[in-house]
């Protein structure tokens, strides 16, 4: 099986268990007010971990490249309330004319 | 079913459009990106399928493409879906029947449906839920069918810059979140983690590690939210 069908297999089956098994086994009881917090944070903190990878790793090494260049106007887009796939066509853009330069 | 339930899908239905149309394009730009990071066309369609989550498939297809492991690409994607195990307990008030029923209504649940079926903060309309995926779901699998039709097509995705639509992308996601103090600090705290792994760890491990920065909203018992 390649990585990617297994990933599929393995992140659909925790996806469907953590929507279902909650809502069928709980009957109602609130999640532990200490987890609580913690579960919150962890989109933004993974997403936060996600673009900083995304923009400046290669194979164990900071690479800075025209991918930053893509995120400085990627950010100046969300600042002007863009939607997001204007936020990444602008990335990609900014990168590939970098690139060309 | 009676009227008025027919009548709450269809007002979550109407109410989800514009998620929808951006549901679209988002799907749309998964699948560009996921045949550009090397995933076969059919397994991402299957994994939109499936897994209908934006931000963990985004994140499989930023681990692999990025020459990490399966088992990488898995962690940070389930981790970014454990969000969903919160919003569910919220919601099991609010479901009805015995637990396959509630467990097939349990799968209408996505970020967008979750936040259009709230009535009050812990009670939700089911009918809406149900409309709103009604809407969000064929959107997210058309989308991803015509980003890896049109992906197929692109060269290589380095020169056209889609390697730095990436980390935009997660960026456009990770804005909203910032509503407050932890979420900022969780959030800067993530971005150090995963800076000072990179050079030494293998890919997709920093983007696991980052998760521990959320520890920080853990609350000792009996301390005010």
């Amino acid at each position: 099986m390649s990585p990617a069908w297994l990933c599929v297999l393995v992140v659909a089956c925790a996806s469907l268990a953590l929507k279902a098994l909650p809502a069928v086994l709980a009957g109602g009881r609130a999640l532990p007010e200490r987890l609580r917090g913690v579960v919150a944070l962890l989109a933004p903190a993974l997403l936060a971990g996600l673009v900083v990878t995304q923009a400046i790793a290669g194979d164990r090494a900071l690479v800075i490249d025209a991918r930053l260049g893509g995120l400085a106007a990627a950010a100046i887009a969300i600042a002007l309330r863009a939607p997001s796939l204007l936020v990444a066509l602008v990335a990609a853009v900014t990168a590939a004319l970098i690139r060309a330069a | 079913m009676d009227s008025s339930a027919r009548s709450s899908i269809r007002d979550g239905a109407t109410a989800a459009v514009p998620f929808g149309v951006t549901s679209l394009v988002f799907g749309v730009s998964f699948g560009v990106l996921a045949v550009s990071s090397g995933i076969e066309p059919l397994v991402a369609i299957v994994m939109s399928a499936t897994v209908w989550a934006g931000s963990a498939q985004f994140a499989i297809a930023a681990v692999l493409g990025a020459g990490g492991t399966a088992a990488a690409a898995i962690g940070a994607a389930v981790l970014l879906n454990a969000r969903y195990g919160a919003m569910s307990l919220a919601l099991a008030p609010s479901l009805s029947g015995g637990p396959l029923r509630r467990a097939a209504e349990s799968l209408a649940l996505v970020d967008e449906s979750w936040a259009m079926a709230t009535v009050e903060p812990g009670r939700f309309d089911l009918g809406r839920l149900l409309g709103a995926a009604l809407v969000m779901y064929p959107a997210w699998l058309l989308g991803t069918a015509i980003g890896v039709a049109a992906g197929d097509v692109i060269g290589d995705p380095a020169a056209l810059g889609l390697d730095a639509a990436f980390p935009a992308f997660f960026l456009a996601l990770l804005v909203p979140q910032l509503r407050d103090r932890p979420a900022i600090a969780a959030a800067l705290l993530a971005a150090v983690i995963a800076l000072l792994l990179v050079p030494f760890v293998p890919p997709g491990l920093p983007i696991i590690a980052s998760a521990v920065a959320a520890l920080i909203g853990l609350r000792r018992s009996g301390e005010p939210r």
